[in-house]
């Protein structure tokens, strides 16, 4: 392997093998030793042929959908499940940072849990010693370390971790999972400043996330994990594409598999299209959701409704063609039609799906679609800081309008 | 020639990790056993002490079973002290695999490490169990010579098995969750197949033959060597039992054959281990 590359994936693959029956019990070992249905199993492929270098110094994302097999992935690189197939070689130490406080015990004090911690991640009394003023100070946890983990609220216990985590894993190769950027707002703006100063010190670094904002701001190149392959490498931008693509065109086949029931009715009324631009910046004014319908049955009068939720699955808004005052009585069967929505874009950055419906005016369902469509709100500005689109400015200088 | 530099290098920063997380193991097994009780660590001395009072009320008071052995008391303790010993090792290494399951599956840790620490935090329980027998042996008026120094290799001996024992235990209980209520039954089975409450001596009159196979179990071999060279002379041991000083090599052989295995069996289970539990 070449001296600048920290991590090689080569061909991995991964198979989990699950049985119908476990062996679970000595018993069934003794009565039914050849019984052939003990050992049937399921072969689940977790992960199919996945190769992939990572440079040192570089940032690196891995993306996918739940389900993607991009946990198994990240456990791999972890050295915590080995490969069925394939090689993984990891060049400098690797500390994974895949949950908070792991072995963390109440009944231990805050002190004796960091040095715990530590030693679990593979740093002795020695290193820990050297650095833990600075974890100390770092999780504002001055006046409690002598005090039992059981007394500590859980956003102490959460800023204990952290700053352990953070502050001793300074070594060469960095693995996070996005469970690191749960918590509240100041919690997230100090991963985030600990992102900003990892890149700057140029450590490897890989990151696991679902957050497109996240990945384009701090990584330098992403894979996208998808049905257990790699579908697409590159620039952080051009996989966040890709992944953002792979909302759009899957709500129909996701349907169809039975795995999400986000879209029922009786069908009288079909959505056959849903569209809007997968990316919008900040900064501009409107956007726009294009849809378009086929009537399978004659009806009296029909009803469509639009609403946009964000990733926490909270309304943002909504409205409907009645609300609208466009009537559309008298369907006739094979009739198309469209329906096409400007909304303001009172949108701060993130995530946001749409669900459309269609029914009769009695109510009833037709077509009734969550997360129909879905675009992503990017913030265009370097600051880091969230604008938005509809603050007006007015400044002067000696009362003059600038 | 940097390939073998390598090797070297990655097989120091293994056993580092090791070594830290056994410490750390060690360290904190020890300050949570007594979490929580009034008298804390003083239970470590005060345990072995109502056992012994026990015994000596039952053994030597009442029953006054092997009043021909001198210094009963103590002789029936270190007997006790030892299986208990065992006992502890056991179950230590039976769930510790199985009960860090939350760990294996978020860290790469050495598996190896948790099971070793069990076996340390039981050894330390036995050094201290073991300076209050040497306090009775004392008051008891045994006499200690150089040759009771014998006692540390048996005290070695006991350790191998029982991490041998500990290995196998942990990475089977992983797969076959019966194995620790089987496993209870064996150590109850053992408690009474192994002579510990009763002199051997009762066995050989009865039936030589079930005596001799009673003391090819590693731990009855180790008991009644220790009780010889530290407690009394007048112990029945394996050599004493088939006239042959180097009969104590077969419980011993099996000693090393068990951990051998186990090991192997262990090692090649643990990369499994995150995916099975």
């Amino acid at each position: 392997m070449s001296k600048n590359i920290a991590v090689s994936v080569q061909h991995v693959s991964k198979d989990f093998r699950l049985p119908h029956e476990r062996a679970d019990t000595v018993k069934s070992l003794f009565i039914n030793p050849f019984n052939k249905n003990r050992k049937k199993f399921e072969t689940q492929h977790a992960l199919r042929d996945i190769s992939f270098d990572i440079p040192k110094g570089e940032f690196f994302g891995i993306v996918g959908r739940n389900g993607s097999g991009k946990s198994t992935l990240l456990k791999i690189i972890a050295g915590i499940y080995l490969p069925t197939q394939g090689n993984l070689r990891v060049n400098g130490r690797l500390v994974p940072f895949i949950e908070l406080g792991v072995g963390f015990n109440p009944e231990l004090t805050g002190r004796e849990n960091a040095y715990l911690n530590g030693a679990l991640m593979g740093f002795s009394k020695k290193e820990v010693d050297v650095k833990y003023r600075d974890i100390v100070s770092f999780a504002e946890l001055e006046r409690f370390m002598d005090q039992k983990l059981k007394n500590y609220s859980s956003g102490m216990q959460v800023r204990l971790a952290f700053s352990v985590a953070t502050i001793l894993a300074e070594s060469d190769i960095l693995l996070i999972d996005e469970v690191l950027a749960v918590g509240d707002a100041d919690f997230q703006r100090k991963c985030f400043e600990y992102f900003r100063r990892l890149k700057k010190n140029k450590k490897t670094v890989i990151f696991v996330s679902h957050d497109m904002n996240a990945i384009r701001d701090y990584c330098d190149r992403a894979i996208l994990i998808d049905n257990s392959r790699v579908i697409a490498t590159g620039t952080s931008a051009k996989v966040a594409r890709e992944y953002d693509k792979l909302f759009l065109n899957s709500s129909e086949d996701v349907d169809s598999k039975g795995k999400k029931q986000n879209r029922w009715g009786n069908k009288a009324l079909r959505y056959t299209e849903v569209g809007c631009d997968p990316v919008v910046t900040i900064d501009s004014k409107t956007l726009r959701v294009t849809t378009k319908l086929r009537v399978n049955e004659d009806m009296d009068e029909g009803l469509f409704g639009f609403s946009v939720k964000n990733s926490s699955d909270v309304l943002v808004l909504g409205t409907n063609t009645q609300l609208k005052n466009k009537r559309l009585k008298n369907l006739k069967k094979g009739e198309i039609i469209e329906l096409n929505w400007t909304i303001p874009n009172i949108f701060g950055d993130g995530e946001y799906f749409i669900n459309v419906s269609a029914e009769t005016i009695a109510a009833t369902p037709c077509d009734w679609w969550d997360e129909a469509a879905h675009f992503r709100v990017a913030k265009n500005t370097p600051t880091g800081m969230i604008t938005y689109p509809l603050m007006e400015l007015e400044a002067f200088r000696n009362s003059e309008r600038i | 020639m940097s390939r073998i530099v390598n090797a070297f290098q990655r097989l120091k920063a293994k056993y580092r990790y090791s070594l830290i997380l056994l410490k750390q193991l060690v360290i904190t097994d020890f300050k949570l056993r007594y979490k929580g009780s009034a008298l804390g660590y003083v239970w470590t001395l005060l345990r072995p002490l109502a056992l012994f009072a026990i015994l000596y009320v039952v053994f030597v008071h009442f029953l006054k079973v092997g009043s021909s052995t001198p210094h009963y008391a103590v002789y029936l303790l270190t007997g006790v002290i030892f299986w208990n010993y065992f006992i502890e090792v056991t179950t230590n290494g039976l769930s510790a695999i199985v009960g860090k399951g939350d760990l294996l599956r978020k860290l790469a840790f050495p598996r190896y490490a948790v099971v070793v620490a069990g076996s340390l935090s039981a050894l330390i329980n036995l050094a201290i169990n073991l300076v209050v027998i040497g306090l009775f042996m004392i008051l008891n008026g045994v006499t200690l010579s150089i040759d009771s120094l014998w006692v540390l290799p048996l005290i070695v001996e006991l350790f191998v098995f029982g991490l041998g024992v500990a290995f196998l235990l942990s990475a089977l209980y992983v797969q076959f969750r019966d194995i620790n209520y089987i496993w209870e039954v064996v150590l109850q089975a053992g408690f009474y197949a192994t002579p510990i409450l009763y002199p051997i001596s009762l066995v050989v009159t009865a039936s030589p033959l079930v005596a001799k196979l009673m003391m090819l179990n590693p731990v009855a071999q180790i008991i009644q060597d220790i009780r010889a060279t530290a407690v009394t002379s007048d112990t029945v041991t394996i050599a004493s039992l088939f006239h042959n000083p180097f009969a104590s090599l077969i419980p011993l052989a099996i000693v090393i054959v068990l951990a051998v295995l186990s090991m192997i069996y262990f090692k090649r289970r643990s990369p499994g281990f995150a995916e099975e539990i």
